[in-house]
Formats: C-alpha cells, structure tokens, sequence
C-alpha cells in the first residue's frame, strides 16, 4: 500500500496521514470546535442572532457557518481528514498485523523468554518423561496452541492464544468509518419532516425540517384519533395516535403510535412529536330562561343556525379560542357565538368554559353558557427516511465488541522451560502478551501454580 | 423508612469511611484503613438497600420504574456504582491511599444529592419520553463509565502530588503505589470508562432515534459527551506518540473528567433540551 519510494510527494503524503500525532491533533481541534456550537446556539433565526451578537460578529460567524457549524464545510473536511487519517493508518499497519495473526507455524524465540526478568521458578523431581505429557496436558487447557521442543538440558513447551486479538483495533478503526459513512448516506438519501393531522383527516404531504419544502409522499397517513393523559400532578403521562396508512384509498397499515414506539412503513418512519388541541366541532350550549326559569340544552355545530326555545331567535357558534382575555384576566377556554335575536340585530356572545355565569353580564332574559364541548386535538409527527441507520447501528455495534476485544483481551504467548539440575529439574514460567502486561503477569503466576501443583 | 431517608443516612456512612481513608493516609495508621473499608462495605450495602427500597416504593406508588430517571438517582447510581468499582480495585491491590483520592468524591455525589435545594428526591412519574429501556440501559453505561473516569481521575491527581514531591519522597507519599501501578490503574479505569462511555453514547442515540427519529442532533448534552469521548480518544492515542508518558496522560485524564463534570453538569447552564435536572 504504502508507496515504496519514501521522497515522492505520494510517499510524504501518505506519511502524513499515517501519523498518529496527526490523529491526536484532530480529535482535539474536533473536542475544541464541537464547544462552539454548545455556546451559540444553533440554527436560530437570522435576526436573533443579529440582536446578540451585534453585526461585526454576526458577520464573521455567518462567514464561518457558525450558525450551522456541525454541517460547515470546514467541519466537515475536519471529519474527511480524519477519515483518512484511519483509513491510511490502518492499511500502513495492518500487513505487519496480519502477518502475525496469520502465520501457519508460531514462531517462538527461546532466547526472548529466557531473558525476561522476574519469572517464576520451582523445583520438580519427577523424570522429564513424566513431566512432558503432564506440561502439555496442563497448559493445553489454558492456550490454544501449544508447542513442545526438546533442548540441551531438557525441554520447553510454547503456548499462546489470543493472536488474532490484534485485529480488535482495526474493528474499533473501520466503526468509526462505518458511523462517519451512515451519517453521509443519511444526510444525501434521508430527510426529516414534519406534518400535523387534524383527528380524522389525512396528509400525504410533509415538511422538511430544515428547508421548509413541502415533499409528498408516496401514501397518506390518516390520524383516526389522538389521545392524551396526564399525571395527577399534571405532568403529560401519555402521548398516543392511532394511525393508519392509506395507499391508492386502501387502508394498507394500522399502529397506535407513543413516543418511543414510532411506526415504520416503507422505509419512513413515523414518530410521536408533539400535540394540539382543535376548536372542537359541537359545542352543548345551556340555556336559562330568567322568564319561565326553565333550563335547555342543545347542541351546536360550527357555523350552522340552531332555533333557540321560547321564541328567542336563532344561535351560530361561529369560533373557538383557548385563551380569551377580559380586562387583563385569561379567562381559558372560550366559545364565541352569534345570538340573532327576532326581528332584532344580531349580538356577539362570548362564552368562557369556566365561567358559566358569564353571559349574566348581558341582563338578557336568556342566559347562554357551554356545558361541554368534545376536545378535538391534531398530532404532530416527525415524518423522517435515515436509510444510514442500519450503517450506524451496524459502526455501533462493532465499535463495542471492538473496543472490548482491544482492551481486555491480548495475545498471550507462554514458554515453560525445564531444565534438569542435579537429581531434579528446574521449571521456569514466562510469558508476555502485546498488551497489559500487568494481567499477564498474573496469567503467568496462575500457570506456575498449575504446573507445580 | 423510606429510601430518602436511608441514603441520606449513607451520605454520612460515606463522608465518614471518606475521612478514616485520609486519615488512615496521613497518620499511616493500618488499623484505621481497615475501619475505613468496613465503612465503606456497610455504606454500599446500605446504599444497594435504599436504590431497592427506591425501585419498590416507585411502585407502590402506582409510578413504577427504575430509579434512574433523575438528577438525584443518577447521582446516587453514580456513588454506588464508583464505591463499587474501587472496593473491586482496592481488593485486587490492596492500596488504600487511593481510598483517600476516591471515596470523597463519592462522597461529594451523595451530599449534593441529598442536601442541593436544586434537586428534588421526590419519586417523579416518567413522561413519555422518559418510558422506555433504552433511556435505563443509556444511564447505567453512562454512570458506569463516568465512575471509571472519577477513578482515574482520584489516580492521576496521586500521580501528579507523586511527581511534584518525588525526590523529597515525603511522609505522605511513602504508603502510594509505585508509578507503574498508577500508570497502569489510569490506563485500566480509562480503558474501562472508554468502553462503557461509547456504551453510553451509543445506547442514548439509540433511544433519540426511537422517540425522536434522530440519532443524533448536536443538541449541548449530546456534544458534550462526544468532546468527553474524545478526551479520552487522545488519551488513547497520546499513548502511542514518543514522550507521552505518565504525567501528560495524568493531565489528559483529569481533563477528561473536567469534561464528564461539565456534561453532567455544566451543560444544564446552556441553552439546550435534554437536560435532566430541573
Ligand atoms: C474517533 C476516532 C478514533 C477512535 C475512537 C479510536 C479508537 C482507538 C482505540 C480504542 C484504540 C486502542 C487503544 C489502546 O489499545 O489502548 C486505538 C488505537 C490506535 N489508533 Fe485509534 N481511534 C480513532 C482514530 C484513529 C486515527 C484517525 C488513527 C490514525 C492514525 C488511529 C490510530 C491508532 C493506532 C495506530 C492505534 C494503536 C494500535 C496498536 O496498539 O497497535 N486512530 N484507537
């Protein structure tokens, strides 16, 4: 991979991104940029960010794409430079790797073992032959592959496991690859949008997030009916949409979704994100006559004419408010009306939910309240399509095992060596491992252990 | 006795195991490190007793879930889980001058959380987007990984007070574990947070993806713990570079976990919309 001759401007810069002191300082330009877009917020309006920050700085962040920093050119090359820094790191050393992961016969040097300082060293009388089979019977329940050799003075028997351990980091390297490719692949063939459905009705067009463009959809998604419940203390405890597909008329899919709990239908996904309430279709007026005190109740629909008893006229519900205020007081949930009294001018009449004696006021002979209305709400969906999702979720998942394997698993080699001194022999126990040489040491007590028990 | 009450209860448990730690430090008295460890034993049985305690009473009360759900929770999940981990540390090398660097902020986590007006002890119903296994697998690999890194960090400050008085080698430093075993233990912790970090990150956008339809969003508490994760990705690599030994790493680590305080706590000053703690 690696260019052969070192002073071509391949070669220098194929070193370059070779380097690990390369990677060390990306990452941390990438850790000092990313606080940025935590101190100014993001993709907020043009004219509040103008108010804060005043014009010269205004300019220069909207010059450096501050505003919209995480998809900025200038972060994104970072991203591509790292990129490559992985790709061209890994190759440069993976053919040393997999050399050693892949070599038919280990290859142990006794003389590298014999060195090691420090090694555990006991005393076994037992002749060698009795001692061989013992060893390798012993070690073989410990390491996969084990090796025995004769020497001058007697023998030693090689072991290891763990070899292809060392291919754990380039799995770490090639998920960080995956997450940074699911990313680009979710940014160019997914959107995110977002629609809101009146209970009842139907949309098959949404809106991007991020454009405003209006993108129609292949189907229609019809909201048959929202549902919301709180908590005692009036904290929201669930949000819930029945939703059903409609493709070509047909109803195709059906799933009552929650946050949390999103609908999937080809390829989009369709997620619970926030909720609203309609002015409601009818309304159950009341009425009391302060002339025969007698009480009626009739139900009125949006914009049609009801005849009111006793001769009164006629009565429109014209409109619906959430918020009405009186003389500086929210009075909430509010209907408003047309009394069209016979043969008289038509009145407006305001009737507040929670006030029912409101319309006293009037000091007409026929009192108006709202009994109840039927709550309607509309649902607010996130319409998204992340075809890279599987990509990312596939980086996450070998980015784990990766990183376990890198670091709490190593290739271990052992070496046992016997040697006969006097009457007995003399065994000693040695080990090393590529990595936490600290927990092979214990591997190498535990052995000794073993061997000598 | 409700579970308030108990963990408050352990709050003093572990300030006092805190102080028989240092004071079995700084009089080198091996007797009083015993006390201390036995202390800290009780305090993590008793803290394991008020998280159940907790987990029931959240149940009875018709709420029903983990006790993972809020600042205060977390904060104790945290103390137990970084208590745990160094008894773990302390019996495989039987050290305990590091119990001096780590059982207070253990410590610290449990008195903020008890006695901060800022944060409420009550039992809370989740809201919805609150309900669901991923959010309890995002918090305990998060907390995990952020007691790992309070570990290293107790580890790097011994690391760094050993580098300055080394040649003196004064009174304080002569019960300190060797250099190597510093330098190993930080490797170790920070290699073990690393692990449970990404665990946590990548649990938590998970969840964002199923009650959002986003995997990630840049939102303040998300980046925070990605420049945290990259902390200790140059950790890491520093390692490998020549010259990049022992006291830089020891710096590197206690950046790192001023990065873990300013994700857990600093972010909830920005503007943003994950935040826990209200
Ligand atoms: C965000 C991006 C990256 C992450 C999360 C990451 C993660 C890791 C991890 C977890 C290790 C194992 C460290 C250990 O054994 O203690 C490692 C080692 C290493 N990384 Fe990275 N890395 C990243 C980027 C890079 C890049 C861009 C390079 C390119 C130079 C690189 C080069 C290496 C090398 C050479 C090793 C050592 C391998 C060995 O010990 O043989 N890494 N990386």
């Amino acid at each position: 991979m690696k260019p052969s001759d070192p002073n071509t401007p391949a070669a220098k810069i194929w070193d370059f991104f070779a380097s690990v002191r390369l990677t060390v300082v990306l990452l941390l330009i990438l850790a000092a940029t990313s606080t940025i877009g935590t101190l100014v917020p993001q993709n907020a309006s043009p004219s509040d960010y103008f108010n804060t920050y005043g014009p010269f700085l205004y300019r220069l962040f909207a010059i450096l794409d501050i505003f919209d920093m995480y998809h900025s050119w200038w972060f994104q090359f970072l991203l591509l430079l790292l990129t490559l820094n992985i790709i061209v790191c890994s190759l440069n050393r993976l053919s040393g790797t997999w050399k050693i992961v892949f070599r038919k016969n280990p290859g142990f040097v006794l003389e590298r073992f014999r060195k090691i300082p420090n090694k555990p060293v006991f005393n076994d009388s037992r002749p060698l032959e009795t001692l061989k089979p013992l060893f390798v019977s012993r070690i073989k329940r410990r390491f996969g592959t084990v090796l025995m050799e004769d020497t001058e003075k007697g023998f030693c028997v090689f072991a290891e496991k763990g070899r292809w351990t060392r291919l754990g980091v380039y799995t770490v390297h090639l998920s960080v690859i995956l997450l940074l490719i699911g990313a680009l692949v979710g940014s160019f063939f997914g959107f995110e949008g977002f629609v809101t459905i009146p209970e009842g009705q139907a949309k098959s067009r949404i809106r991007l997030r991020k454009t405003g463009v209006v993108l129609p959809l292949d189907f229609a998604i019809r909201c048959d009916a929202f549902h919301v419940s709180f908590y005692e203390s009036g904290t929201p405890k669930e949000f819930r949409s029945d939703l059903t597909i409609v493709e070509n008329g047909n109803p195709v899919a059906k799933k009552s979704i929650r946050v949390n709990d999103p609908m999937h239908y080809k390829g989009i996904s369709i997620f619970q994100s926030s909720y609203g309430k309609l002015p409601p279709d009818t309304v159950t007026l009341k009425m009391e006559s302060e002339e025969t005190k007698l009480e009626y109740r009739k139900k009125a629909s949006a914009g049609q004419k009801i005849d009111l008893p006793e001769g009164a006229g006629s009565f429109i519900y014209r409109d619906f408010k959430s918020r009405y205020f009186f003389r500086g007081r929210d009075l909430g949930e509010t209907v408003f009306g047309t009394l069209i009294p016979p043969g008289g001018t038509p009145k407006k009449i305001v009737l507040p939910l929670r006030f029912p004696g409101f319309d006293r006021m009037r000091k007409d002979t026929m009192v108006f309240s709202v009994e109840t209305v039927e709550p309607r709400y509309y649902t607010g969906l996130q319409v998204s399509k992340d075809p890279g999702v599987w990509v990312v979720y596939s980086g996450f998942m070998i980015m784990i095992v990766g990183c376990y394997i890198t670091f709490f698993m190593s290739h271990k080699r052992l070496c046992v060596e016997v040697m006969q001194k006097g009457n007995g022999n003399q065994v000693h126990v040695t080990g090393t491992a590529n990595k936490n040489k600290m927990s092979m040491d214990a591997v190498v007590d535990k052995m000794a252990r073993e061997l000598a028990g | 006795m409700t579970s308030s009450f108990i963990l408050s209860v352990i709050t003093f448990v572990l300030g006092l195991s805190a102080t028989l730690y240092i004071a079995a430090w700084v009089f080198k008295k091996a007797s009083v490190g015993k006390a201390a460890t036995w202390i800290a034993f009780a305090g993590v049985v008793g803290q394991t007793a008020g998280i159940l305690l907790r987990w029931m009473e959240s149940y009875q009360l018709g709420i029903g879930h983990a006790p993972l759900s809020n600042l205060y929770e977390s904060l104790v999940f945290f103390s137990w889980t970084l208590m745990v981990i160094y008894l773990v540390v302390e019996r495989a090398y039987g050290n305990r001058v590091i119990g001096a660097f780590v059982a207070p902020i253990a410590f610290l986590a449990m008195a903020y959380a008890s006695l901060s007006p800022n944060i409420n002890d009550r039992i809370q119903p989740l809201v919805p987007a609150l309900k669901s296994n991923w959010l309890i697998a995002h918090v305990i690999t998060c907390f995990i990984g952020y007691a790992a890194f309070a570990i290293a960090f107790g580890i790097s400050l011994m690391y760094l007070i050993k580098q300055k008085e080394g040649r003196q080698q004064g009174r304080l430093l002569s019960l300190f574990p060797e250099n190597r075993l510093l330098e190993n233990l930080n490797h170790q912790m920070v290699t073990f947070g690393f692990l449970f970090l990404s665990a946590g990150i990548i649990t938590g956008s998970v969840w964002a993806n199923s009650a959002w339809g986003s995997y990630w969003s840049w939102d303040p508490k998300e980046t925070w713990s990605l420049i945290t994760w990259l902390v200790y990705a140059i950790l890491l690599h520093a390692r490998l570079m020549r010259g990049w030994h022992g006291k830089r790493l020891a710096y590197i680590s206690i950046i790192g976990f001023g990065a873990v305080l300013f994700t857990y706590f600093g972010v909830n000053l920005l503007p943003g919309l994950h935040s826990y703690a209200q």
